[in-house]
């Protein structure tokens, strides 16, 4: 497979390094998507963006148009947008949060029109100093100039936009949780049913969330209409995508790339891609989505950037994150730091999920450490398996998100697949890699 | 989870309780002025609790007892919920920090480009552990988890202004600059998490925010001067 | 009062609509609505749990209750105590999965648990101790190091919290936010570093933080008094009622080797709902301690000195005589009796009335109102009240006197559509919620009323301080179909006449109200109903009304009205216009020293009486001063019945046996009249119950049989006319070892939980259908109905310079229950004056400094603190709670209607 030269739809503007101006956006096009989206119905510009089959980008992959159909069959009160981006390895919103304030705001508005809400929240992760001040100067200005407020472009319609910054929790990014953080409280997600916030969200009302590169496709669709978009990928993955690259290759970084039309080989080995992996080491394994997803090996390494490809094969495209690594890397460090990260996260509520998570992360401290017992590996996947029954994938869960069930991934992989390094690391009582 | 209650889900309490909700003592009234901005912004008045947290730091770089205590009584909720609230995230600190708050990332993407070297030169070249400040108080040292700049890694964060990919010598100068003060008109002080406010909608006096803006960039050059001067009649 | 407009009561809602699903295979049905974990235990299956509790929001964190539950993509596991039973639904409880989630769950929990069961107070009655045993996995495959904590932290002075045993259920903090609305407590931190804690040096000092001790389903959270002090094992226990306060909580108690060591809240469905105060909870302790009476004393040549029972009631026999010899029965007055129990008042109502003939009879202490306005109101029960559209409170706040009643409203408020309007000089725990909150000045609380039944216009300024908007909303709200007044008195410094004809001016004005007595002491109500008050006889009749019924019955009933407190202590202190003196004074369980808002007028009462016999439990500055001391069983020592605000009578549980020849108050009653030749009749309690039911023609109907039924564990309301005798079914008491953890884990320890008269139902006396067709005699007295003429005293203008004082109660006084108990006495706090900021400023008086306030006749000094809810010229203050100098009794002078004062620098 070859790497399309498909448009550039959210990442057009990022060759200017002035991409987050005003000036620079209203040369490039900017807000003429708002503009057209006002000169249609709300109903219509909905209509587009179900045409154009746009999954949602922050992990889950619900297509956008169909949350928004749920939605609207009662008046959605609000809209909040996703911009806690804190899946390890994920930094793809960070890029546009920061690069191109302009494209996720006028993207807010249309979703907004759409939607027919008049208040709307960007949630936007803390630690996003600079791209909260891009962010809210954006906004400043689409104030300014008569593009968010009252009586938009003179179209009638108004709506609030307000930037609220999150505080340091990964929680916050499960939408739930998200909206309890949005009102005043400690990011624990709140249980289901419902299963969206739809029915009872925000305030207890009916609420829209999400992610901002979901939002900031709006403006090219608008423009280029909702076939153009569903018309690039294949199947239920139309359009571009953003891969955000990291971990051992030459040349890490965000990718915008048409789905399904390129490979994780492509992805990773291309020279205008990620450049392959350095010091010319092989590939040991990969993650496709984000700490979360099960591994992948170097057999999968020809699977098409696709959701249900990903799927198919056992894992997820998630939030678009590959982390490579390379056959000089410790299996058990790494999924040692990835379970830390879980236990250090996990909002504490559910039983399985806040004793879990620092359990498994103290066996395997212990086994890296050259402290572990055979019997470990079997304890360490039958806790896995408390967590998450089966170990299947998707997993099951026992927990009130799946924050929980997603612990056992990096283990139940590194297990799998590296179960010998497991066993050298027990036997000789400390890290081979050190 | 969110119940309907005719007091606005606020925690009420009856004649005792009536003091501790009292006028705010310890928020200077530029703070509180700030506040009640950002207490109008949302639909219910406990919204704003985080946003005023950030707040609250930014005048003291860390969450004081009696800050928390402000906060409460003008949210509607009591302290044991602000302090509840605010040690579940990791930026809001209920207890003091350094000025400069260095935060360096060993998740995954970084711990494969040296993020775990990095740190333990960190707390070697600073003599604290992670989590510490040192002795100066100008420094905290903070192991942060996925900070979202994963090309650039190992990663790291001053007082959440990303500083680009570290190695062990680019730390040492980092830091130096940070206690000369070199990197002061980049990084502000720890807990102003943002410069820029909001200057429309719907409390905002526009003529005012464009006048704050205006002395800001001023006062900002002015300094920016200054510091060039001294730092050439120094040297 | 008509059918519509009656409020709703909990019998009359809708039925409930049924569905069925599948439970473990079998076909069970279920409310409509209705939890998974609340169907499956009523069907018998338990479903182990940690965080779930029937009377808070479901959180489903703990997930011990997963269940397999079919759905569209197969069976999933989840949390039976989130989950609405669905039709045809299908639940797996006991299937491997399930298992194996439950193990894991347990195991999870126990890696952090620290594992000192056997010095843990929860150790034998632990609920996941228990589960552990019969759901955990055998054995820890734990090796690495548990969290830590330091030691055991007091959130208060009350509770004790200790972190590591915490499983972060959330429990208590949903009790403190969501139940009493004092989130004092919260989850600090995220994640495994989660814990339970309060806000730095601010306390959870909440009136109800005993709950969350007792439904900690772990060693978490430990009450200070019962640390250590017994284990599950070596209890025995009763069911019974608080009578700390007479909101009549249903409670477990507790003892071990002849001490009571724990009192737990009972779900009681029409009460208490599982919940206590602290007071309640924890006053329990006064029965344990060594300086009880234990024998009958008498004064000789000055100095009181151990007496047998004959001796002693030889000697008060020939003083009460002497008394009566010397200026008729009514120089012999009665004060007190709120603390006995209904048998033990009627015994004495019987002995004073129809033994010794004196009216001047009166179990109130000058601190509530007229017997006949509260008997002869429509009664309001507290469901009733809760279920009402408008509550309009005019008491003292409801928070310090009947707390457990103010849980009750204030979740009526957030959980549903209940509105109040409040009437009070001053701000309330409720007024926070109340939707009009009116303020008046002492003396102003008829006009307030008549303002806001519309009897006359609200803008001819009757309406004193009220703000005229919040008093248009309080129009249109007692304009509602359903309205319930809570009636009590919102300050002990102004006549209870004001406020009672207040109260009449609302019956009169709202002639579809029903009314909630707001009564403090314990068994007042059953006292008043027993007949000891002035101009009333047993079974809520006058005395005029009931002459003929009872001459008959007794013998001879007092020809003129008597005195009510005010008036027997003014006339035993010779301050009596008509020149009666009151020449013996019995005093019944309480005392005037400290009991009764004019302190000065008691200690003259006190030295005028030539002849003073006190009832007392132990000793106290009346025993002090008696003639003659009887020893007297306390609560839990005596069985018995109860009545609450409501009406409702419930059964006394005798967990103790009396102190040394400590003797129950019924029995000293009887033996008495026979020191004085004549026969209550009575040879137990039982027989007494038998002659109320008989004779009292409230009581009619309620029958031994009838309040030992099984179903009537909540009580039975009298009349019985009032609320049919609802057989309630507990809350899941049998099955779920956490809805009430103490009791069922003792229970499990051989002593069920049980109540009741100590003689059986069967026994001799109970009345059966052929004796009823027999009786002859008099007509049955009709019960009073409706307002009385009362003797309203008039309210003078103040001057500028003068103010009024509100003298309003706090939970935590210098009373004898609180004295009594150490912990709680640490509790009592000086009190404050609060004065509106402008008086004080007028004054120059910074916040906080102290200042002299001045009646005619004595003078306090006091910490000054603004209180914008007050009207101008209007001061307030505790009653009976430590000052800077001086006592607020000293203050009052009951004879005036309000109390005037002036404020000084000191
Ligand atoms: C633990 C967890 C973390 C998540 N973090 C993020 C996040 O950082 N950003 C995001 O957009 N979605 C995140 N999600 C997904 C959101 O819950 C939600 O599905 C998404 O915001 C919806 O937006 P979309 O439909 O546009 O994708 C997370 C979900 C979970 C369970
Ligand atoms: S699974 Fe973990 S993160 Fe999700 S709600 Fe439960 S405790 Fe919180
Ligand atoms: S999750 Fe249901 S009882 Fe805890």
């Amino acid at each position: 497979m070859a790497i399309t030269d498909s448009p550039k739809i959210v990442t057009g503007r990022l060759q200017y390094a002035d991409s987050h101006t005003l000036e620079r956006y209203l040369a490039t096009g900017g807000y003429d998507g708002l503009r057209k989206a006002l000169t249609m119905t709300p109903e219509a510009v909905a209509q587009e963006v179900d045409a154009a089959s746009l999954l949602g980008r922050g992990g889950a992959g619900f297509p956008a148009g169909r949350k928004w159909a749920m939605l609207r069959k009662n008046p959605v009160t609000y809209l909040v947008v996703n911009g806690d981006e804190s899946e390890p390895a994920t930094f793809k919103d960070h890029l546009l949060i920061e690069r191109d304030p302009h494209q996720l705001v006028e993207g807010v508005l249309i979703a907004a029109y759409a939607l027919q809400v008049s208040q709307v929240f960007i949630f936007i992760r803390g630690e996003f100093a600079l791209g909260l001040e891009r962010v809210q100067t954006a906004l400043n200005d689409a104030y300014a100039g008569g593009a968010a407020g009252s009586d938009i472009f003179g179209s009638g319609f108004s709506v609030d936009v307000v930037v609220h910054p999150g505080a340091g929790a990964y929680i916050c990014g499960e939408e739930t949780a998200l909206l309890e953080s949005l009102e005043g409280k400690r990011g624990f997600p709140r249980i289901k049913p419902p299963f969206f916030p739809a029915a009872i969200g925000l305030y207890g009302e009916p609420t829209v969330v999400n992610n901002v590169e979901t939002m900031s496709n709006l403006p090219w669709i608008l423009l280029n209409g909702g076939a153009a978009f569903a018309a690039l990928g294949e199947g239920r993955s139309a359009g571009t995508r953003l891969f955000a690259l990291a971990g051992h290759v030459n040349n890490p970084g965000v990718f915008e790339l048409e789905m399904v039309k390129t490979t994780f080989n492509d992805l990773i080995n291309a020279p205008v891609l990620g450049g392959g992996i350095p010091h010319g080491r092989d590939l040991k394994a990969f993650i496709p989505g984000g700490v979360s997803a099960p591994w992948f090996g170097p057999d999968q390494i020809d699977l098409p950037l696709g959701q249900d490809e990903v799927a198919g094969a056992g894992s997820m495209l998630g939030s678009g994150s590959v982390v490579v690594m390379d056959d000089h890397t410790c299996a058990v460090r790494a999924s040692w730091r990835i379970t830390k990260f879980f236990s250090r996260e996990s909002c504490g509520q559910c039983t399985p999920c806040r004793e879990g998570s620092g359990w498994l992360e103290k066996i395997m401290e212990r086994i890296e450490t050259g402290h572990g017992r055979e019997e470990d590996l079997e304890l360490l996947l039958d806790a896995c398996d408390n967590i998450a029954p089966g170990l299947t994938w998707p997993p099951q869960q026992t927990t009130i998100c799946v924050l929980g069930p997603s612990i056992p991934s990096s283990i139940g992989s590194a297990i799998e697949m590296f179960r010998d390094e497991f066993l050298v690391h027990i036997k000789e009582g400390g890290c081979p890699y050190e | 989870m969110t119940k309907a209650s005719p007091t606005g889900g606020a925690a009420v309490q009856g004649r005792d309780a009536a003091s501790s909700s009292a006028a705010p003592r310890h928020l200077s009234a530029g703070a509180l002025a700030a506040a009640r901005e950002i207490i109008a912004l949302y639909p219910e008045p406990r919204s704003a609790l985080i946003p005023l947290c950030h707040l609250a730091q930014s005048q003291h770089g860390w969450l004081t007892p009696e800050a928390m205590t402000d906060i409460a009584g003008l949210v509607g909720v009591t302290p044991a919920e602000v302090l509840g609230t605010a040690s579940f995230y990791d930026m809001l600190h209920t207890e003091p920090v350094g000025t400069y708050v260095v935060s360096l990332c060993t998740n995954i993407a970084c711990l494969l480009n040296g993020a775990a070297e990095l740190l333990e030169h960190a707390e070697s070249s600073l003599g604290v552990n992670a989590g510490g400040t040192t002795t100066d108080g100008v420094i905290t040292l903070e192991e942060a988890e996925c900070l979202a700049d994963c090309d650039r890694a190992p990663c790291a964060q001053v007082n959440h202004r990303f500083v680009g990919a570290q190695t062990p010598e680019s730390f040492d100068r980092l830091v130096a600059e940070l206690r000369s003060g070199a990197r002061s008109e980049e990084i502000p002080d720890h807990g102003t998490l943002t410069r820029v406010r909001r200057s429309v909608g719907l409390q905002a006096d526009r003529a005012q925010v464009a006048a704050e803006r205006a002395a800001m960039a001023q006062a900002q050059s002015e300094r920016a001067a200054a510091k060039s001067a001294t730092a050439e009649g120094g040297s | 009062m008509s059918e519509q407009t009656a409020p709703r009561g909990p019998g009359e809602e809708a039925a409930v609509e049924m569905i069925s699903f599948l439970l473990d295979g079998r076909e069970v049905s279920a409310e409509k609505g209705e939890l998974v974990i609340a169907a499956a235990e009523r069907a018998g299956t338990f479903i182990p749990r940690f965080c779930y509790h029937p009377r808070m929001e479901s959180v489903g964190v703990c997930r011990m209750c997963l269940v397999e539950v079919s759905g569209p993509r197969g069976a999933s596991l989840q949390p039976s105590c989130f989950l609405e039973v669905q039709p045809g639904m299908s639940v797996t409880t006991d299937s491997d999965k399930v298992k194996k989630a439950q193990d894991g769950v347990l195991e999870f929990l126990l890696i952090n648990h620290p594992l000192d069961c056997p010095v843990c107070d929860k150790g034998g009655e632990c609920p996941l101790q228990d589960q552990t045993l019969a759901y955990g996995p055998g054995e820890t495959r734990f090796v690495e190091e548990k969290r830590h904590f330091e030691k055991p932290i007091p959130i208060s002075e009350l509770v004790l919290l200790d972190r590591e045993r915490c499983i972060q259920c959330s429990r208590c903090t949903r009790f403190a936010g969501e139940v009493a609305g004092e989130a004092m407590i919260d989850f600090i931190g995220r994640g495994e570093g989660i814990q339970v804690n309060i806000f730095p040096e601010l306390p959870f000092s909440s009136y109800f933080s005993g709950n969350t001790v007792q439904i900690c389903p772990v060693g978490a959270l430990t009450a200070a008094p019962y640390r250590f002090a017994a284990r599950p094992w070596d209890l025995d226990q009763v069911e019974s009622t608080c009578t700390t306060c007479a909101v009549g909580c249903r409670v477990a108690v507790q003892s071990s080797s002849n001490r009571v060591t724990r009192l737990l809240g009972i779900d009681v469905d029409p009460v208490n709902q599982g919940w206590l105060c602290d007071k309640g909870r924890f006053a329990f302790d006064a029965v344990n301690r060594d300086e009880r009476l234990t024998e009958p004393l008498v004064r000789k040549e000055g100095a009181l000195v151990p007496a047998s029972w004959h001796e002693a009631l030889a000697v008060a026999a020939k003083g009460l005589r002497e008394a009566a010899a010397a200026g008729g029965a009514g120089s012999i007055g009665f004060v007190g009796g709120a603390r006995l129990t209904n048998e033990g008042a009627y015994s004495w109502a019987k002995l004073a009335k129809g033994v010794l003939g004196t009216d001047s009879v009166d179990a109130q202490m000058g601190d509530g109102l007229p017997a006949e306005v509260v008997v002869g109101l429509p009664r309001a029960t507290i469901d009733q009240t809760a279920a009402a559209d408008t509550v309009i409170v005019l008491s003292g706040d409801l928070r310090e006197e009947l707390p457990v009643l103010f849980l009750r409203l204030r979740s009526a408020i957030v959980d549903g559509g209940l509105s109040v309007v409040e009437l009070s000089p001053q701000a309330t725990s409720l007024t926070p919620y109340a939707k009009a909150s009116l303020r008046y000045e002492p003396g102003g609380a008829t006009g307030l009323a008549q303002a806001l039944v519309g009897t006359v216009a609200p803008s001819a300024g009757s309406a004193g301080a009220a703000d005229p908007k919040a008093l248009a909303e309080a129009r249109r709200l007692a304009g509602a179909a359903s309205v319930v007044v809570i009636a009590g008195r919102p300050s002990v410094a102004e006549d209870g006449a004001l406020v009672a004809e207040a109260v009449q001016v609302l019956a009169r004005g709202l002639p579809n109200a029903r009314f909630l007595p707001a009564l403090r002491r314990g068994n007042v109500l059953g006292a008043l109903d027993m007949g000891l008050a002035p101009g009333m006889l047993p079974g809520r009749v006058t005395l005029d009304g009931g002459r003929a019924w009872f001459s008959h019955a007794w013998g001879s009933v007092p020809e003129t009205r008597g005195r009510d407190t005010a008036g027997i202590l003014a006339a035993a202190a010779g301050d009596q216009a008509d020149g009666a003196r009151v020449r013996a004074l019995v005093v019944l369980g309480a005392d005037p020293l400290t009991d009764f808002p004019d302190r000065r007028l008691a200690e003259r009462a006190i030295d005028g009486a030539e002849f003073v016999v006190a009832v007392a439990s132990a000793p106290g500055p009346i025993t002090e001063r008696a003639d003659v001391v009887f020893p007297a069983a306390e609560a839990h020592e005596r069985p018995g019945t109860t009545t609450n605000i409501e009406g409702r009578i419930t059964r006394l549980g005798q967990k103790l046996v009396p102190p040394g020849q400590a003797w129950a108050d019924w029995m000293i009653a009887g033996e008495l009249a026979v020191h004085l030749d004549a026969d209550l009749g009575f040879d137990s309690v039982g027989a007494v119950w038998d002659e109320v039911e008989r004779l009292a023609v409230s009581h009619r109907g309620i029958t031994r049989a009838v309040l030992d039924a099984r179903g009537a564990a909540d009580g039975v309301v009298a009349p019985l006319s009032a609320s049919a005798v609802t057989m309630t079914r507990r809350h899941a008491l049998p099955l779920d070892p956490i809805a009430v953890p103490g009791v069922e884990s003792v229970e499990r320890q051989g002593a069920p939980l049980h109540a009741g008269l100590v003689e059986s139902p069967t026994a001799a006396g109970v009345r059966g259908g052929a004796e009823e067709a027999n009786v002859t005699g008099p007509a049955r007295p009709e019960l009073l109905v409706g307002p009385v003429e009362l003797d309203v005293p008039h309210v003078t203008p103040i001057d500028r310079y003068s103010l009024r004082l509100v003298a309003s109660r706090t939970l935590y006084d210098l009373g004898a229950a609180v004295s009594a108990v150490p912990v709680l006495a640490g509790l009592v706090a000086t009190a404050p004056l609060r004065v509106n900021p402008h008086d004080l400023d007028d004054l120059g008086v910074p916040p906080g400094g102290t200042l002299r306030v001045r009646t005619a006749t004595a003078s306090a000094v006091l910490t000054a603190l603004p209180d914008a809810s007050l009207p101008r010229k209007v001061v307030a203050t505790e009653f009976n709670a430590p000052m800077e100098e001086g006592t607020v009794g000293d203050l009052i002078d009951i004879g005036a209607p309000v109390v005037v004062l002036r404020m000084e620098t000191p």
